[in-house]
């Protein structure tokens, strides 16, 4: 585990994760009850529950944690937010989960990583999404068969008017450019603060 | 009743959910709301850039909730998918809770020249506006043909009442607007118990089993409780739903059949609109067998929600150069 420094008080991975999340996640309040766990569509599909990923988290298992799959099942259904008792924010904690395994480059078994690099891809040079360019470059790298398996939605999507061949481009596109250059620029200062240039 | 409107990539002309804005379009008109777009709006980063970059994640929907302050000096901003309904309100509410959070987003906002103070446009799913602005008791005045003899499946998804931003919200779990507004134009609402269960969302991309899975467990329970047909209320579960339906048969070797149609196509059919105006025959899922029991025709399928083809150019103008920066010009 990374001994963290900020301010001269090391940081526990717990106090890094509480930090990395907006708002007040009440994290460090989480009883183990697992009730986010059975809450969860994607459960049986993660190597570790939430409740699971918490005691690990509290347990300092820095890189065990970040190299799990759990983040990256989550589909944001917010049912385990909505009951968890101690009103812990458990999706906001997954999506901080996400961006720490990213930046820190422990997980890289699934697609989804590359999916929503490829989505911010359009994002970040169009302003908007583009469903046909973000499926065909994402199919290509990770599942260049499946197109075969989905034909016949592809074919009716096009003969029904829905999908379009062209990315459109909003006007502000400079002004978006500037402004997410900066906001990556906070949130690499943010970070270093959180973990003391640990990563 | 006036409000702005956030569009949303999905709802786009040329886009899987442009069926929903055709639709949503024509049945506002009768019941006197009024919308105003957005100018030059952007996407609302999904569930994606969310897990790769917080403060840009936010700055990018502080963007739209910036130009959406600045029109017409109207409070309130409709967004008919569920997601970006989600994106947008949520960011509201943490800037609102969070004041650094709400300095270091309007820091990077002045980089491109704007600004945005937390809590100056509330933005609102399409259908609170309607079954709470509209009302059910204005929404059945409208009725002229009830749907009578159709059972249908109000199917919500996640993200129109999970997490629960206010007080003022539907049940988190068990949500009931759509099924009233349903029962309000005449159709036999099926008690369905996965009405606020997941549609799998991305997964589609990134894991074929959990998303057919999440498919197959919808569709079943729909099946299950003899619905004749899915109603929605975003595009996401739309596509997931009605557009991998078939290649979730093939992996689960069954063979269901149901449609998936938007709630406002269901308002406009009630309304005697026809099928055509409504962007219905747009589905994958065939929906002509369901809606002949309620007496609905809908033009051949490859016809109707197709964008208005363009002239071709005539043979003698051949396409010319155009120079960069011209391309405006010459359109």
């Amino acid at each position: 585990m990374h001994e963290a420094v900020s301010n001269g008080t090391p940081k526990t991975f717990l106090d890094q994760v509480i930090a990395a999340t907006p708002g007040k996640s009440h994290l460090e309040m989480c009883i183990q009850c697992g009730t986010c766990g059975g809450s969860c569509p994607s459960g049986p599909d993660m190597d570790h529950t939430p409740r699971n990923l918490f005691a690990m988290i509290r347990a300092g298992m820095r890189d065990q944690v970040l190299r799990s799959n759990a983040p990256w099942f989550c589909v944001s259904c917010y049912y385990c937010m909505v009951r968890c008792p101690q009103d812990i924010h458990v999706t906001d904690v997954m999506y901080t989960l996400k961006r720490m395994s990213v930046k820190s480059n422990l997980f890289d078994e699934s697609a989804a990583p590359d999916f929503s690099k490829t989505f911010i891809f359009w994002v970040e040079n169009f302003g908007r999404s583009f469903e046909l360019g973000l499926m065909s470059q994402h199919m290509i790298r990770h599942n260049p068969f499946g197109v075969f398996k989905i034909a016949d939605m592809g074919v009716g999507m096009v003969t029904k008017g829905r999908i379009s061949f062209t990315p459109k481009r909003i006007n502000g596109m400079d002004s978006l450019r500037a402004i997410l250059a900066k906001a990556k620029e906070l949130e690499a200062e943010d970070d270093a603060k959180i973990t003391g240039g640990a990563g | 009743m006036k409000y702005s409107v956030f569009p949303g990539c999905s709802l786009e002309k040329g886009a899987i959910g442009y069926p929903y804005w055709q639709s949503m379009e024509a049945v506002l008109k009768p019941l006197g709301v009024e919308l105003v777009e957005v100018e030059d709006w952007n996407c609302c980063g999904a569930t994606e850039y969310i897990a790769l970059n917080r403060m840009a994640a936010y700055s990018l929907i502080a963007r739209t909730l910036a130009l959406a302050a600045k029109t017409d000096g109207l409070r309130e901003m409709v967004a008919p998918c569920s997601a970006c309904y989600l994106n947008l309100a949520k960011t509201d509410t943490y800037l609102t809770q969070d004041t650094a959070l709400a300095e270091k987003v309007n820091t990077a906002l002045a980089a491109g020249g704007l600004h945005y103070d937390p809590g100056s446009v509330k933005t609102r799913h399409l259908l609170d506006v309607i079954v709470n602005d509209v009302g059910y008791k204005n929404l059945a005045a409208k009725v002229t043909k009830p749907l009578k003899g159709l059972r249908v499946a109000p199917y919500y998804g996640c993200l129109f009442s999970r997490p629960k931003l206010d007080d003022q919200s539907d049940d988190p779990e068990y949500p009931v607007a759509l099924d009233k507004l349903l029962q309000s134009l005449g159709t036999e609402v099926v008690n369905y118990p996965m009405k606020a269960h997941c549609c799998g969302g991305h997964m589609t991309q990134i894991s074929e089993a959990s998303a057919f899975a999440m498919i197959h467990r919808l569709v079943k329970g729909a099946a299950d409780y003899k619905a004749d047909i899915i109603v929605t209320i975003c595009p996401m579960c739309q596509m997931n739903l009605d557009g991998f339906q078939g290649a979730m048969n093939r992996y689960y070797k069954t063979d269901y059949h149901i449609p998936v149609l938007y709630f406002t196509q269901m308002m406009g059919l009630a309304f005697g609109m026809t099928a055509r105006t409504l962007g219905i025959g747009a589905e994958i899922v065939d929906a002509r067998a369901a809606l002949a029991r309620i007496g609905v025709e809908v033009p051949p399928a490859e016809e109707a929600g197709k964008p208005a083809r363009k002239a071709r150019r005539p043979k003698e103008a051949l396409p010319l150069p155009v120079m960069p920066g011209r391309e405006e010009a010459e359109q």
